[in-house]
């Protein structure tokens, strides 16, 4: 149990014969921050999607902080979900709701008090340092506020992993480096953290330990 | 499983004692806050959301409508039912004398409320007064018409009761033929039978409409929301608390439909009302018109309200479990 992902020779073929995942066995350890990378269809996403429950694998097995995913029924999957932070490319904001109410809405799911809703959103918009645009709506914010929205969303119902698939692919450089140090500060607090991008540069500079696909492949560093 | 939750291990007893509650508050709070939001999504696409309540307000109203139609002639033809009174020619051979007191004897029949002996003269100078064939009469020499007893039958009596009565009476010595016009009686009973099952056979067909109304109009809404909804499942949304906003917009839709039905009869009241004043009025109190009726109104609205949701219901779970995030 001291890893909070493990994959185990884990094939994922799609419907079609496309082969994603080619026999991957790799680990995450509790508390770990990690990038993982590799050229567009090497199998990151995929990657990502086995550990959301969003994709089921072909073959072998993935344990997510000691659950064995294909032990959980389908019925099972968005309580399993609530406690994995996903956080997207495209952001994924509900654009007629407020900041607020979109951090808010993990919370809402859960069926929480509203009371601890109120307490718990102001302190995830604290941490990512968006308090005072509570109100506002995300079209009204730039980008990279757009992607703070949706880290503080993620992290709102205390995940035990954080799973970014490519959080920084619509930001310029400095914005890319400004998330990635909010990731970091998580990671500090605990949490463990898988970041899938292309953006070798960023990845270098920050000296993470990195998990490199090719082709479906995992390739030894 | 998955909620492993190390702040609320830490003292057990007391944390699910907080955590119940909570969840109780949580979840009717959650019902509340998701009934108006849902009311508030019809709002902002209002246009749409109120063609859909007028077609379903139209539906509703229809067959309401021809409930209370059926419901006042049903009254109208009992009212005119008791009205009705049995013509019992007597011979042309029998005195007047004769005739007023078989009147008299059969008003001890216990099937018989009371009678009126009209004698052959007294007819010939009311038939000569409305016909105007007196002329005619005149001509004639004798006095063609018998005497004839007005009977009127005891009150409420069922009419196969009455048709009994009818053949008595023809039976009865002295009598020529005991009449009973009641053939349009009939026929408007037939007729209003007919209007009554029209009634529910398009009040079956228009609620399926209805059904399949809100069905659509709930297609529609989840198609607009496919991104939103795929969001809520990869933040581990369960499918009741996805479901739960368009089952009350399916509600809303229902409630607000036969809230239009309503507003169209009363329209409908206040359009027909100078005509129906005259009816009324002709029957001097005798005809009172009915309306729905608190019951009646909450009937229509529980219906709305019933068929919105079903409409819904049966739509919705089929399109949400046709959206997955991937």
């Amino acid at each position: 149990m001291t890893d909070i992902v493990a994959f185990d020779n884990v094939v994922k073929r799609y419907p079609g014969g496309k082969l994603a995942l080619d026999r991957v066995s790799l680990t995450l350890a509790r508390g770990e921050m990690a990038f993982l990378t590799g050229h567009s269809g090497a199998g990151k996403s995929t990657l990502m999607k086995l550990i959301g429950l969003i994709e089921r694998p072909t073959r072998g097995r993935v344990v997510i902080n000691g659950i064995d995913l294909a032990r959980v029924h389908r019925r099972q999957v968005p309580r399993y979900r609530q406690r994995v932070g996903l956080i997207f490319q495209n952001y994924n904001l509900l654009f007629d709701r407020t900041v607020f109410d979109n951090v808010a809405l993990p919370l809402v799911i859960r069926g929480l008090a509203h009371r601890d809703i109120t307490r718990r959103v102001r302190a995830a918009l604290d941490t990512v340092g968006l308090l005072a645009h509570e109100k506002k709506f995300p079209i009204t914010l730039s980008g990279g506020e757009q992607q703070r929205v949706g880290i503080a969303r993620a992290v709102v119902n205390r995940p035990y992993l954080l799973l970014a698939d490519e959080p920084t692919g619509n930001l310029d450089p400095d914005l890319s480096a400004d998330i990635m140090r909010l990731f970091t500060r998580l990671n500090e607090t605990g949490t463990s953290v898988m970041i899938a991008t292309h953006d070798i540069d960023l990845v270098q500079q920050m000296g993470y330990r990195r998990i490199m696909l090719d082709h479906g492949h995992l390739e030894t560093h | 499983m998955a909620d492993a939750s190390p702040r609320r291990a830490s003292s057990p007893k007391q944390a699910s004692q907080s955590s119940l509650s909570e969840a109780a508050s949580g979840w009717a709070g959650s019902h509340a806050r998701c009934l108006l939001e849902s009311l508030g999504r019809l709002h902002r696409r209002w246009v749409a959301s109120l063609l859909t309540v007028l077609v379903i307000g139209i539906a509703l109203a229809l067959p309401t409508g021809l409930y209370i139609l059926v419901k006042n002639m049903d009254h109208l033809a009992t009212n005119w039912h008791e009205s009705v009174q049995i013509s019992v020619y007597l011979n042309t051979d029998l005195s007047a004398d004769q005739g007023a007191s078989l009147a008299q004897r059969l008003r001890d029949d216990a099937d018989i409320d009371n009678t009126h002996f009209i004698s052959a003269e007294q007819g010939l100078a009311e038939f000569k007064k409305a016909s105007g064939f007196g002329d005619a009469l005149d001509a004639l020499g004798h006095n063609p018409l018998p005497g004839v007893i007005q009977v009127t039958p005891r009150a409420a009596m069922p009419p196969a009761a009455v048709g009994e009565l009818v053949d008595r009476l023809a039976d009865t010595d002295h009598v020529a033929k005991a009449q009973l016009d009641q053939a349009w009686l009939r026929r408007l009973s037939a007729i209003l039978d007919l209007i009554s099952r029209a009634s529910w056979v398009i009040g079956l067909l228009l609620s399926a409409a209805v059904v399949f109304i809100v069905g659509n109009t709930i297609r529609l809404d989840i198609e607009n929301r496919r991104q939103e909804i795929e969001v809520m499942k990869l933040l581990g949304a369960p499918d009741a608390f996805i479901r739960r906003p368009f089952l009350y917009s399916g509600l809303w839709y229902g409630l607000l439909g036969a809230v239009v039905a309503l507003v169209v009869l009363g329209g409908c009241y206040i359009a027909l009302g100078g005509p129906l004043a005259t009816l009324v009025s002709s029957y001097n109190g005798a005809l009172a018109l009915e309306g729905l009726g608190l019951s009646g109104i909450g009937l229509v609205v529980l219906i709305g309200i019933l068929l919105g949701w079903v409409g819904c219901a049966i739509t919705v779970n089929r399109q949400l479990a046709a959206i997955e995030p991937g």
